[in-house]
């Protein structure tokens, strides 16, 4: 506005370029009555007399000029700056109807209303991985699934992950429960806690932030202090490259981290473990995509002696395949 | 044109119906309770509307829907200005309803706003609807309850001018676009809030054939947003349809050459804006939004959701022609033809490939010349207002070019530059996870066609060339300016005004003075085109025409990126519902009240 009022000469002259839009084909409708209601006629002789279409170069055109003069006038005391509203407008939450029908009778459907547009709670499960893994020296299942429940700021989240072998109890299993708290446009703060079911009986406080990273990165990085106070941390990145509109790729990245050697859990300090997997899945439907795939897990450092001691390797590389699941 | 008018029409709805409704297509021969596509005509002193629910069968697809009179959509609602419209709605359904009358001037309470205009119509209750008829035109009514809107529960409304209509035909005809989708309304809801894209099959991939360069691809990708995300619900799961029948169930409008047709055209669909063309005939545009405006021609025009265009159509020797409405997307179209003889047909055009957004959708707009460059974007404060003003003087390449001249020396990739500066938001809207994107240069784009029509090579519609016919009542200069942003997150489907959920704001309303005269301007923080409509007034676009023919409009397109502004006279008192009209945004919260108080001597 400040700009439109300090050049009026800008704007008179491209409305005058505009006219001829309708000047243009005004005569299209000869056969349209001469409307008694017909307003304006003086101050719009042309729009309705032309017997002919006129191209846009059309020097009637200009017949509107003085017309469109008073318009950048008018602009340029429009207040420029928004205001509040003048105490005429009165102040208060609107209760027009009430005064027709009653506040009573308006109460449930004003509260169902606000509650509708903007507070629904709503809920997820996603099964990210259910996976059957082959590999050296025997074959094992996967987990990798979360759920959350909330609104749009607030969700309880639930995670849960583990791994093993076929016919036997798991190696490692876990679930969390998480306060989800969405913290930007793209990223949500997570705290609670971490029960580990397999192995050495753990608890975990959890502190971490899950969401959407810049390209599209899916990403969920999580600290942990057990009650035995070791301090881990672990990162996983997904991220998915579509070849059709159903066929997915998904290279897939984890990294654990120690801040301290456990031998307990035969974790090493510093790096503890890395994984790389690239997954193929096929969205029959968004919500269910079979999927194959290959991962290759490395064990770093302190933990890969640990592992070498107990007379496994310290990499191992699994093929995948697997059922990606939401509802 | 010696005829009566109206006795024409009396006849060819009769005749019109029986062509336009094949047997068929009546559902009785296939399923005894299913619903009927197509309208009747209700009118007179007193009309009553009855809501119900059933099986509902488009093209071989199933589902359920809510119908009015037993119809998809509901019956067409005539009226006449001057009269008492009395209207009784009966609620069959064991859910609450309503009916909003689109576009009408009623008394607030008669409005149909559940928690906003009234307690809403119980389950197995009624209600009369009585107000007197101010106006004429083109309108529409629906259900404000809920998500029914999508189920059925919408019909068309025209109102015969008192006086002579300064639109003359010989025939006049309806066509109310909607969409039909097997998928209850919550799970779409809820599919959207859970992401996934879940609509979406035009997402970029490794195989698609979009123009796009590498360093498009990543910068999309390093804003976490899609090229293709032109609409949240798409042909995957909708059905277009016209009157209420898919594209393969032939609905039809008969002509004689040499006649002149009226097509009151209403998009009384959820979430869907249509590209109108009709191959091989121009449509010459007399009336937007019910209001009559200076006629148009033009070759193909976007209409939004919830707005109306009544067109003019002077058919030749030609046997049919295809009514196509192309959704936005393009994944499907609603299809009619105007047929010379019944089951006359034309050849109907393939989808053309999707749109891409642009730079301008991102808020990067530098003036319509800069449309989709990659590579300008010096977008401090200074070169914003310029970028405008260039804008604003688009139609003249020489002050446009001009203007860009100054700012232009900037060859900086807009990779490096923030899609969410939050420092240029006003401090009235709330900052959060609400909001994905700040538009940095919101220009007025109401001289663009719309998305997908910008590069077609024949004429289009937009708002710059709606110039209404009868002068406004009201030419006051606004005594004050009025912002609101349109805001969102994609990713998380949040949808708001000035980053504040309906929920956050149900008792603090947007306020206007009796009578005040108020400029909006919207601004639209947001990649995805909304129709904002305010419930019981017409508002006047501010769209360069002098101010007494500013057209009168009660829904209003913000392109992405960009803005919009209209003058409003606050002269229609009580509460009433602004929102957008996308279904899935308002159910999302991007929805708030305006409340007008009475005049003075009524003020309590």
């Amino acid at each position: 506005m400040r700009i439109r009022s300090a050049l009026p000469g800008l704007v008179i002259a491209q409305l005058a370029l505009v006219q001829p839009a309708w000047a243009q084909h005004a005569g299209h409708d000869m056969t349209m009555p001469e409307p008694e209601t017909a307003p304006e006629a003086p101050s719009d002789p042309h729009a309705h007399h032309h017997a002919e279409p006129e191209p846009a170069s059309d020097p009637h055109a200009g017949h509107a000029m003085p017309h469109t003069m008073a318009m950048p006038v008018e602009e340029s005391a429009v207040p420029s700056i928004e205001t509040p509203p003048p105490p005429d407008a009165g102040s208060g939450p609107a209760r027009a109807a009430d005064a027709i029908w009653g506040a009573d009778a308006m109460k449930a459907s004003r509260t169902a209303l606000a509650h509708e547009m903007g507070a629904m709670t709503y809920s997820m499960v996603m099964a990210d991985r259910l996976e059957y893994r082959a590999h050296k020296g025997g074959d094992s299942y996967l987990w990798d699934v979360q759920g959350w429940y909330g609104g749009d700021i607030d969700r309880l989240w639930i995670k849960s992950e583990g791994e093993g072998a076929f016919g036997e109890k798991p190696e490692d299993a876990e679930v969390q429960a998480l306060w989800s708290h969405a913290i930007g446009a793209w990223f949500d703060l997570q705290a609670g806690v971490r029960q580990d079911f397999a192995g050495p009986d753990r608890t975990h406080a959890v502190i971490g932030i899950q969401g959407l990273a810049p390209y599209k990165f899916e990403l969920d990085a999580a600290a942990f202090v057990s009650n035995k106070g070791d301090v881990t941390a672990r990162i996983e990145a997904e991220l998915d490259q579509r070849i059709t509109q159903r066929l997915v790729l998904q290279p897939r990245g984890e990294i654990t981290l120690s801040a301290q050697d456990i031998p307990e859990l035969g974790v090493g300090l510093g790096l503890d473990k890395a994984e790389l997997g690239i997954r193929l899945r096929y969205e029959v439907a968004r919500e269910f995509a079979p999927y194959i795939g290959v991962e290759r897990e490395w064990r770093v450092g302190g933990s890969a002696d640990y592992a070498r001691m107990r007379g496994e390797r310290a990499a191992a590389t699994s093929f995948v395949a697997g059922i990606r699941a939401w509802f | 044109m010696e005829l009566d008018r109206r006795g024409i029409l009396g006849g060819l709805a009769l005749a019109g119906s029986a062509f336009a409704a094949p047997r068929w297509a009546l559902g009785a021969s296939l399923h005894d309770k299913a619903i009927r596509p197509g309208f009747d005509e209700v009118g007179g002193a007193a009309i009553n509307l009855t809501i119900g629910h059933g099986p509902r069968v488009v093209q071989g697809r199933r589902g359920h829907a809510t119908a009015v009179n037993g119809t998809v959509p509901g019956p067409l609602v005539r009226l006449k200005e001057g009269q008492t419209a009395t209207l009784n709605i009966h609620n069959t359904l064991d859910a609450e309803t309503s009916i909003h009358w689109h576009g009408l001037l009623v008394p607030f309470q008669m409005d149909g706003v559940p928690g906003v205009s009234f307690p809403g119509i119980p389950a197995g209750g009624h209600f009369t609807a009585t107000f007197p008829v101010r106006q004429s035109g083109t309108y529409w009514w629906h259900s404000h309850s809920g998500l029914q809107e999508q189920t059925g529960h919408y019909g068309p409304l025209v109102i015969d001018p008192a006086g002579p209509d300064p639109v003359s035909a010989d025939r006049d005809y309806v066509l109310l676009l909607s969409e039909f989708t097997p998928m209850h309304p919550h799970t779409i809801f809820d599919k959207l809030k859970k992401g996934e894209h879940y609509f979406n099959y035009q997402v970029p991939s490794w195989t698609d054939r979009y123009p796009l360069t590498g360093a498009q691809r990543r910068m999309w990708g390093k804003m976490r947003m899609m090229p293709t995300d032109i609409s949240d619900v798409t042909g995957s799961t909708y059905t277009y349809l016209a009157n209420g029948r898919g594209p393969q169930e032939g609905m039809e409008f008969l002509f004689r050459p040499g006649e002149r047709i009226r097509l009151r055209i209403i998009n009384g669909s959820a979430m869907t804006f249509f590209n109108m063309r009709i191959p091989g005939l121009p449509m010459t545009v007399v009336a937007a939004d019910g209001q009559n405006v200076r006629p148009v021609e033009v070759d193909e025009f976007q209409i939004g959701v919830a707005e109306t265009y009544d067109v003019i159509l002077e058919p030749g020797r030609s046997a049919a022609y295809s009514i196509v409405a192309e959704a936005m997307d393009r994944t499907g179209m609603a299809l009619a033809t105007l047929a010379s003889q019944p089951g006359a047909r034309a050849a109907v055009p393939p989808l053309r490939d999707p749109p891409l957004l642009t730079m301008a959708d991102m808020g990067m707009n530098h003036g319509k010349m800069d449309h989709g460059d990659m590579d300008h974007g010096k977008m401090d404060h200074g070169a914003m207002d310029h970028a405008a003003m260039g804008h604003q003087g688009m139609d003249m390449d020489e002050q446009s070019g001009g203007a860009m001249t100054m700012d232009d020396d900037s060859g900086m990739d807009m990779s490096g530059m923030p899609m969410r500066d939050t420092s240029l938001l006003p401090p009235d809207v709330k900052v959060g996870p609400g909001i994905d994107m700040v538009s940095m240069n919101p220009v007025d784009r109401m001289g663009e066609p719309g998305i997908g029509l910008d590069k077609v090579d024949h004429r289009t519609l937009d708002y710059r060339k709606l110039v209404a016919l009868e002068p406004n009542p009201d030419t006051r200069v606004p005594t004050r300016l009025l912002e609101l942003h349109l805001t969102g997150n994609m990713e998380r489907y949040m949808w708001s005004f000035d980053g504040r959920k309906f929920s956050a704001v149900s008792d603090d309303p947007i306020r206007f003075a009796n009578n005040e005269r108020v400029r909006v301007r919207l601004v639209n923080d947001t990649m995805m085109a909304h129709p904002i409509h305010l419930h019981g007034h017409f508002f006047e676009l501010v769209n360069g025409s002098e101010g007494a023919h500013q057209p009168r409009k009660h829904t209003v397109i913000v392109q992405p990126g960009g803005s919009a502004q209209f003058d409003l006279t606050a002269n229609e008192p009580g509460d009433w519902a602004f929102h957008c009209h996308l279904l899935y945004h308002m159910h999302a919260g991007m929805f708030q009240i305006v409340t007008v108080t009475p005049p003075a001597e009524d003020a309590a």
